[in-house]
């Protein structure tokens, strides 16, 4: 049997409940946009409010409050058979109650808690990740996640970013994260194309392209370590590592000499006032 | 100067700085301003070293009237100096932050004219930032030893972390590297900020809205490889310091060779970053995993191992304590056993409640069965096909450190970032 709707978690919730009227057991699930040919019977699955909200309330209260986090976490994962792994899961925490959450070596609950793993894990990473870039007051900024990670990331960003106007969008699943007025939310089936940097945008991601090659220290280059923490999939959404950020030094105090600038003053920059301050007496404030 | 030019030149005198984290406190938004601070921290960029960039870490000045052996802004080192303004800096943290580069700022200086100058342009610099951005986001200041204790107290209330370098694991080391800093000059701001922060919680217990002093604790650093200490005294000292000045974190940094001079290490000297590495891997054992200095180390053995972590080291050494059984040991002992962490310990002790855990499940766990098989028993039963002994886990474990034979050059060593 495949079920067929309309690819939201409400939806998905209404395929569960569907599948205990009929005592089915679908074994596929696509959206009517899918037009996959198989030879199984077919099911329309409507949307319904009724439907899907006592699925919901039964996770919480036939399971447990992290069994049901797991489930809506658990869609928004990239995994194989999705709809039917997280089938399999709720069947079997209706049976097992809450300790089906901490069922890892159940196969069938080990294989969305890997997945939803994965998603918190990338959610994590793109709260670092992300950059934005400002156009006229507003920011903008893509990513190119495996998962759908917008809103765990979220809550992230409105609590640090929150009387700004953003968007956030997500390349992979062409949605986006529309943040204004101190609220968000993520709109399905966007097209959006990052507009040209101006002057003032250019200079912030030149500054930040210098402070980034300046604070590394070459003795200790790493490229093995970096790729581990930062891997190269992450790359080309980073203002750092993109050649045309990065301004060619033009003075010897250039951060990508090996140690210490080489040793020269240069010609235009004045001395500090108090450069050797005469007037200090370290074994005197050493006392304070 | 332009400011690219002055923030090449002070972040590049500020690389040497290891305590890049920003973690340990938790804020929200603040109403009409910008910013706020996640527990665990956040990394948003690794540098070509591989470390973690979290802050904007720059120096106030690079400007010193000090003349520390080690260090590359010392008075006598001919090198071009600069200045950020404090609003300057304050613009292009605000900057920097909104397009999310960065979780906050990092500030350090060196000692421009004396000590209470130096501390007074940071102050205004996190005044600029705290009073006139309303920033909310983490910001970690250097104290400058031998600054007024008031200006420290005024820096404590704006700031999240502080810390004051050791620079180096002894006096006699201290003495003969940097001598304009004293002993006392380090440990009395280190111990003002400890009893700030007791005092401060106590006024945080009673008045919900009490200005929150150094919230994120205070951290530290020492130079490893410039000075001839051994690995005992250094994790002796970093844990003194952890017990008596309950400091959050302690950073080994290796020492980089930036500076001729007949008293340091030869220029051509490499970082012994391998050692920074098993000193980073005690330092975890010491304030995670329940482990004393004096477990992993002793007169007789001064030096951590370099081919095999402090860890395992200390597993061969205590044959009598293993092997442990996962289905009744408890968490601390769990957390001794080589391959087992901190979080893969929190999931067999909630995993085991469920029914009996096989060596495979013990993989899904996160426990790493390379290291562990060695030490752990599933139902009373060692791993299947395992030869027991003490010299073939010793071996087996020699080689998962070194799989090429060589001395490790090529590992990939975890950043000292968060957490």
């Amino acid at each position: 049997m495949t079920y067929v709707y309309d690819g939201t978690f409400s939806g998905f919730l209404c395929c569960v409940y569907e599948s205990y009227v009929n005592r089915e057991d679908p074994l596929f699930f696509r959206t009517p946009e899918e037009g996959e040919l198989t030879l199984l019977p077919e099911r329309q699955v409507f949307t319904d409010p009724a439907h899907w909200t006592r699925v919901y309330d039964s996770l919480d209260r036939r399971i447990s409050p992290t069994a049901r986090r797991l489930v809506e976490d658990g869609f928004l994962t990239c995994m194989e058979e999705r709809e039917r792994a997280l089938l399999e899961l709720i069947r079997l925490g209706y049976e097992a109650g809450p300790s089906v959450t901490r069922r890892l070596q159940d196969e069938r609950v080990y294989r969305v808690f890997r997945a939803v793993r994965a998603l918190r894990n990338e959610a994590e990473q793109y709260r670092g990740f992300v950059r934005f870039s400002e156009f006229d007051g507003m920011l903008a900024g893509e990513i190119e996640p495996k998962n759908r990670v917008l809103s765990l990331i979220a809550p992230f960003f409105h609590a640090r970013l929150c009387g700004e106007t953003f968007l956030l969008f997500d390349r992979t699943h062409r949605e986006a994260l529309l943040h204004s007025g101190g609220r968000w939310r993520i709109l399905a089936d966007v097209s959006f194309q990052m507009e040209r940097a101006d002057e003032r945008e250019r200079q912030y991601r030149q500054l930040w392209t210098r402070f980034y090659d300046t604070v590394a220290i070459a003795q200790r280059e790493n490229p093995v370590c970096r790729r581990t923490h930062m891997p190269k999939r992450f790359w080309d959404q980073l203002t750092e590592l993109q050649p045309e950020n990065r301004v060619t030094p033009s003075s010897p105090a250039s951060g990508r000499s090996p140690a210490v600038p080489a040793g020269r003053s240069v010609p235009g920059i004045p001395p500090v006032p108090g450069r050797t301050a005469p007037g200090s007496d370290p074994g005197n404030s050493a006392g304070g | 100067m332009d400011l690219m030019e002055k923030l090449t030149i002070l972040s590049a005198a500020a690389r040497y700085d290891a305590a890049c984290t920003s973690s340990g406190v938790k804020r929200g938004p603040a109403a009409g301003g910008i910013g706020a601070a996640a527990d665990m921290g956040c990394c948003h960029s690794f540098s070509a070293d591989g470390r973690c960039i979290s802050l904007l870490k720059v120096l106030m000045t690079n400007a010193c009237a000090y003349d520390c052996r080690y260090c590359v802004n010392r008075r006598s080192n001919d090198v071009p100096r600069a200045a950020f303004t404090p609003r300057e800096l304050a613009e292009l943290t605000i900057g920097f932050y909104r397009r999310n580069y960065i979780e906050g700022l990092f500030l350090s200086s060196a000692v421009l004219r004396d000590p209470d100058y130096t501390v007074e342009r940071m102050v205004e610099t996190l005044r600029i930032l705290r009073y006139e951005y309303h920033f909310n986001g983490y910001i970690h200041a250097k104290a400058i030893p031998g600054a007024d204790p008031a200006l420290l107290e005024i820096m404590g209330r704006l700031c999240d972390r502080m810390s004051v370098n050791i620079e180096l694991p002894s006096e006699a080391g201290l003495n003969l590297l940097a001598p304009d800093k004293s002993r006392q000059a380090i440990f009395g701001p280190m111990g003002q900020i400890r009893d700030g922060i007791t005092e401060n919680r106590d006024a945080v217990a009673r008045y919900r809205h009490a200005p929150r002093f150094v919230p994120a604790g205070q951290a530290t650093q020492m130079i490893i490889g410039a000075t001839p200490e051994t690995d005992l005294q250094i994790l002796r000292l970093s844990q003194g310091l952890y017990d008596r000045y309950r400091l959050k974190r302690v950073f080994y940094s290796a020492y980089v060779p930036v500076v001729e001079n007949t008293l340091l290490p030869a220029l051509d000297t490499k970082p012994p970053l391998l050692r920074e590495h098993r000193l980073y891997q005690a330092d975890w054992l010491l304030r995670f995993y329940g482990f004393r200095a004096e477990e992993l180390l002793d007169e007789e053995n001064t030096q951590l191992d370099i081919r095999l972590d402090p860890k395992c080291c200390w597993a061969l050494r205590h044959p009598d304590f293993f092997p442990v059984d996962v289905q009744t040991a408890d968490y601390r002992t769990l957390l001794r056993v080589p391959g087992v962490g901190v979080r893969s310990a929190k999931r067999i002790v909630s995993v085991r409640r469920t029914g009996f855990l096989r060596f495979e499940d013990l993989k899904k766990l996160g426990v790493v069965l390379k290291r562990a098989q060695y030490f752990l028993l599933c139902s009373g039963r060692a791993a299947p096909g395992l030869r027991m002994g003490e010299d073939t886990a010793r071996r087996a474990l020699l080689r998962l450190e070194a799989p090429s034979g060589c001395a490790g050059e090529q590992m990939s060593f975890f950043a000292p970032c968060e957490r």
